[in-house]
């Protein structure tokens, strides 16, 4: 047997058994995965059925209805309801690991925040109902207190929704923030300061570029839950407080209008792809540019830049 | 200067920050204050012997209740650890053997299985659910315990996945070819050099889709049938219709239960923050 010929058939026993490790995976999610998100893109281009289901028909309608002014307010309200909780979530997110990475008791904050989030979902946003509750929790401490006779609206409104959901996600904001910050070198931070740098002067301008990929992650893992969120506004919401994903299951389930579900999901689907490959494609150029200059390097620029001219105003 | 990480010299902290109640050390407290509270006020609760939210008298009342009379509660986590632990023995089957295919061959389809793994981490439970509803009904297959198994099984996968390949990158790849070298087959030097290496890797995997398994809801809610509800399900009923205090005994045995997989999980907690 020739050189040649050996490799080719080492080739070729590499792709087999490549191809028979990975298979079983592959079919799988494409059979129970791919199969399921191809059928609703379908199904959100067609006619509706009397009774359910569709009807084999092109059509547009499914996107047409998605511009009623009720369904648009819907939509509305979820984006900025989205954009509140994870502008929270981040802001909270920043110091609680920078103070995390920080601290000589990693291990015990990370069991510590993970505990939270690992518990079930439906057992923390009850806890919330029997905090908010207009004869719960808080409302009994502030009546015990006589600061109050009747129990305050502090749940099924907007606020509880935010409130529940910056809850329930802040894990998802920590997590990875905690992780970048703690990769990064603290003593950069030392070497700022002693160029002159405030604080606060020091932290944005060295350790934020820094931390960028880890911030995206942070941002694109928090919001794209939040936008998809069911169980919080419908447990703690009002009336008005309904959000997409609601919409969605009401529409298969009660009204079983399958394409203007499935139009909706689609929605869903390309905010989530888009927040991702942002994600990709920067934590991609931050690798690259990595290879190119190390963010060492990178950072002492900064920070000479940043001296020469003049510091923080 | 301490170094604040033993294991880790390049770490010296020097960064005048050394303070206690410095501003990020305050928010990290009152976020995990905010983290606990509600879990504190439902264990707190949990054994209160009236019904309300007014402190009567510590009683065991609800655990006795949670323990002895509720069959229907029993019945649900009875499905739920079926469900859990089919769910993720599959998962950790068909997951670990693609890691191992992906990191150390090159085939056609390879790029396509690795985004395609990533997915369902990222798209919202929502469109997994209703999406996964819709392709039953189309095939016509009644809902039940097994469209839950093939469910659950789908979203466990990434995470064995994941958790099996990060494993894999500290294997030395030399090992298998010296396993080859001394005659062993594939399935030999499958079994006896890859699988016992990449052991901690495959059962951090496993249990964690059997926590995954057991928490999920809102998959689990749209792919169900009758006589299927797990555990969250039965506990969306109580929330929604009718409310016990037996759910703040049960929330406690739960929050028990996560503490303890934690706890197992807790040389793996940094792993599990950086991929999560």
């Amino acid at each position: 047997m020739s050189i040649k010929d050996g490799r080719r058939s080492s080739e070729r026993r590499e792709r087999r058994l490549g191809v028979s490790y990975a298979a079983p995976m592959g079919v799988w999610f494409t059979v129970f995965f791919i199969a399921p998100l191809v059928i609703i893109i379908l199904y959100s281009f067609l006619k509706r059925g009397l009774y359910g289901g569709v009807e084999w028909e092109f059509s547009l309608t499914a996107y047409g209805q998605m511009f009623n002014p009720n369904f648009g307010k819907v939509l509305l309200r979820t984006i900025w309801i989205s954009v509140v909780a994870t502008a929270f979530c981040i802001l909270l997110a920043i110091p609680t690991g920078y103070a995390m990475a920080r601290s000589k008791h990693q291990t015990l904050l990370l069991f510590l925040i993970i505990i939270p989030f690992w518990t079930n979902s439906l057992i923390r946003i009850y806890a919330w109902i029997s905090i908010l509750s207009t004869e719960g929790f808080f409302n009994e401490i502030l009546k015990s207190l006589g600061i109050i006779d009747e129990g305050l609206h502090l749940i099924y409104n907007h606020g509880s929704v935010i409130l529940v959901l910056i809850y329930m996600y802040l894990p998802f904001a920590i997590l990875p923030l905690f992780t970048t910050i703690d990769k990064f070198d603290f003593s950069l931070l030392d070497a700022a300061r002693d160029l002159g740098a405030t604080k606060f002067g020091a932290i944005r301008l060295v350790m934020l570029p820094n931390i960028r990929s880890g911030l995206l992650t942070a941002i694109v893992f928090t919001f794209i839950p939040i936008f998809g969120a069911y169980t919080v506004p419908l447990l703690v919401g009002g009336k008005d407080s309904t959000m997409i994903g609601n919409i969605i299951v009401d529409q298969v389930s009660k009204t079983r209008n399958w394409p203007l579900a499935s139009a909706f999901s689609m929605i869903l689907t390309l905010v989530s792809t888009v927040g991702v490959i942002w994600m990709m494609m920067s934590s991609r150029k931050e690798q690259a540019q990595k290879k190119n200059v190390t963010n060492q390097q990178k950072t002492e620029q900064n920070i000479l830049d940043h001296h020469t001219t003049g510091g923080e105003a | 200067m301490n170094g604040r990480n033993p294991e880790n010299g390049r770490k010296q902290v020097m960064f005048h920050d050394h303070r206690t109640f410095s501003f990020s050390n305050i928010v990290m407290v009152l976020v995990v204050v905010f983290l606990f509270l509600p879990l504190f006020v439902v264990v707190l609760y949990s054994f209160n012997s009236s019904k309300g939210m007014t402190w009567d008298h510590a009683s065991l009342v609800w655990y006795e209740k949670l323990i002895f009379d509720s069959p229907s509660l029993w019945m649900a986590f009875k499905n739920s650890l079926i469900i859990a632990l089919t769910s993720s023995a599959t998962a950790t089957v068909l997951g670990t053997l693609a890691a191992i295919g992906i990191k150390w061959y090159r085939f056609p389809g390879k790029s396509y299985i690795t985004t395609v793994s990533y997915l369902p981490m990222v798209l919202p439970e929502v469109i997994i659910g209703i999406s996964m509803l819709i392709f039953f009904s189309a095939v016509k297959i009644q809902l039940g315990m097994f469209t839950i198994f093939v469910a659950h099984t789908t979203f466990n996968l990434p995470f064995v996945f994941l958790l099996v390949s990060a494993r894999l990158d500290e294997f030395d790849y030399s090992t298998i070819e010296a396993a080859r070298d001394l005659g062993a087959n594939e399935r030999q030097t499958l079994l006896r050099v890859i699988i016992p290496s990449i052991m901690p890797g495959v059962l951090s995997g496993f249990l964690m889709s059997i926590t995954m398994s057991l928490e999920d809801f809102v998959i689990t809610f749209f792919v169900s049938g009758p006589g299927s509800g797990t555990l969250p399900l039965y506990v969306y009923s109580m929330i929604r219709y009718g409310v016990s205090p037996v759910i703040n005994a049960l929330s406690f045995v739960m929050i028990l239960g996560t503490m303890l997989i934690a706890w197992v999980f807790r040389r793996f907690l940094k792993t599990i923050a950086a991929n999560s």
